[in-house]
């Protein structure tokens, strides 16, 4: 494979995907959505001031939750769409593997996901303003934030191919992740431990995108969660490119 | 060259495509022929690489479509059935992401949008988003879209559907302007565009070639090859009739229509290779028959289309 036009490719086709995404309303009411909400559960439901504390945990702690149903309604659009429109028939015969399909539009959604992100940027200068806090967990938490969008993102993709109806991914991409938030926690462990031998529990639980999230907000980057967040990401775009090539129509 | 082998493709028991062959050389172009769901667009999804044929292959300028996609595909412009293109771009956005996904960069890729805008006629649009266009404007832009790196090999589902009769000449015109170093396919239901742009036709049913031949070979298979029609004016069907029976070479005489003022009719030959329009004429002025019109018929492709779909295909197309 030419390196060249590998990224000239990947380059291409996420240049159109975020255009698409800065040229229609949906790119503003996500970002829009999310900041309310990121603000509301932070001040309101986690009383952002009345803790005190001059960190960032009380805000990171709903990321996941948020992603939740934000991230597979921004996934949902990304092949299933190009199947209902038959404008996959085009994008597939044109001289461009699956591979840099895939990742072109993965890394643009992902990008949109990082830059309503970074918009949350005011709740940096808020605790420097009330405090002194650690901003190496600060920058750590955006890290692990990232990533696990990434990750939310990818299993979204997946489902996304896998039908081209959007609710259906939508909702099949959430129950996905909502196993992987909760994987290391009593409703699926206790599953689980009835029958279940323990080095598979302890498999399952060692999947949460939770624990690592956390353990990364602690302000240590630890190339494990690291290995985690990709490996989760690089397996679902893979199977997202089985998807893709093995579909009937 | 385009070459396809026994391409066969099996959605679950049914079979959509049965071991087509043939091959399209450069200058060629070739209509693609059959009654809806004949299997004519998983044909073509096969070729250009878009669904994997259950057995066969196709070579793209020698390249396989399933071994070598990418060398394959870069040969190939492909406008996929009902035209996609996505609804939020604009055509000039559109036809740029598509020339930089070709490869084009720089003054080369705006040369090469500009070039194609005029040539499909786009330029009242070019700035005005997809989703707003009417379906004949639509189908521009994604033919625009096959055209624009001048592919070696054209292949176009149904190019001209939704076009109006003006816009369906215009892009006749230029397939047939192209033709000349590529090689096309094209799928059609219309067969007067056969007649118009095609050297050759298959016709499949059922997922199998059922013919292959040019246009005008293809109308001799028709039962009308060779037959005269003629109109005469005001005469007596039965004295028109036995002066016919007395020549050489006819077979049967249908009478079409018989009003006050004419008479509408067919003479069949015994065979097409008889050639009976001199030995008519002469018969009827010898008779004092005055002929208003008389022509040998070429044969109908409506008609050999029927005959040759309607044993195996139940659906009778248009």
């Amino acid at each position: 494979m030419n390196t060249k036009t590998f990224f000239n490719n990947i380059k291409a086709i996420f240049k159109r995907e975020i255009a698409g995404y800065f040229g229609s309303p949906v790119a503003y009411v996500f970002i829009a959505i999310f900041l309310l909400l990121i603000g509301f559960f932070t001040f309101n439901i986690s009383k952002f001031f009345e803790a005190g504390q001059a960190d960032l945990r009380a805000f990171f702690e709903w990321h996941p939750w948020i992603y939740l149903f934000l991230i597979p309604a921004v996934a949902m659009r990304l092949w299933a769409e190009e199947r209902r429109m038959g404008t996959i028939e085009l994008i597939l015969t044109f001289p461009v593997t699956v591979t840099e399909a895939i990742l072109g539009k993965f890394l643009a959604a992902w990008a949109f996901i990082g830059a309503a992100l970074f918009l949350t940027f005011p709740m940096i200068f808020t605790v420097l303003y009330l405090g002194d806090p650690d901003m190496g967990a600060i920058f750590c938490g955006y890290v692990g934030s990232f990533l696990m969008a990434g990750a939310f993102l990818s299993v979204g993709s997946m489902t996304s191919s896998l039908t081209r109806s959007q609710v259906v991914s939508f909702i099949v991409a959430v129950v996905i992740c909502l196993f992987f938030i909760l994987a290391g926690f009593p409703p699926v462990t206790d599953v689980l431990s009835g029958w279940a031998p323990r080095w598979l529990v302890n498999i399952v639980s060692s999947l949460s995108f939770l624990s690592h999230f956390v353990s990364l907000q602690r302000g240590v980057i630890d190339l494990r969660d690291l290995i985690y967040f990709f490996s989760v990401i690089c397996f679902m775009l893979f199977a997202n490119s089985m998807v893709i090539q093995n579909r009937r129509t | 060259m385009i070459e396809v082998r026994n391409l066969t493709k099996f959605f679950g028991d049914k079979k959509a495509v049965d071991n087509v062959s043939f091959a399209v050389q450069k200058g060629e172009i070739l209509g693609f022929l059959g009654p809806n769901g004949a299997g004519k667009s998983t044909s073509m999804r096969m070729i250009t690489g878009f669904i994997p044929p259950s057995s066969g292959t196709a070579l793209i300028g020698g390249h396989d479509i399933g071994e070598e996609p990418i060398a394959a595909r870069q040969k190939i412009g492909y406008l996929p059935e009902n035209a996609p293109v996505y609804p939020d771009m604009t055509v000039f956005g559109y036809l740029d992401f598509c020339a930089e996904i070709r490869g084009f960069s720089g003054a080369d890729r705006k040369k090469k949008v500009e070039a194609v805008i005029e040539k499909c006629f786009l330029r009242d649009v070019k700035f005005q988003t997809v989703s707003t266009l009417s379906k004949g404007f639509k189908q521009r832009v994604c033919f625009a879209q096959s055209i624009i790196h001048d592919p070696e090999y054209l292949i176009l589902d149904e190019p001209t559907d939704g076009l109006d009769p003006n816009q369906k000449h215009e892009v006749r015109l230029m397939i047939r302007n192209m033709s000349a170093e590529k090689a096309i396919v094209l799928s059609t239901h219309i067969l007067d565009e056969v007649d118009a742009v095609c050297t050759r036709a298959i016709i499949i049913a059922d997922g199998k070639i059922v013919a292959d031949d040019t246009p005008s070979g293809l109308k001799t298979r028709s039962a009308l090859h060779g037959a005269v029609s003629l109109t005469l004016e005001q005469t007596d069907p039965e004295r028109f009739l036995s002066c016919i029976r007395s020549v050489e070479g006819v077979k049967d005489t249908k009478i079409l229509e018989h009003a006050d003022d004419r008479l509408n009719a067919r003479i069949f030959p015994k065979s097409p290779d008889i050639l009976i329009a001199d030995h008519v004429m002469s018969a009827l002025s010898a008779n004092g028959l005055k002929i208003k019109s008389l022509f040998v018929e070429q044969g109908r492709l409506d008609e050999v289309f029927r005959t040759v779909t309607s044993p195996a295909g139940k659906t009778q197309s248009a």
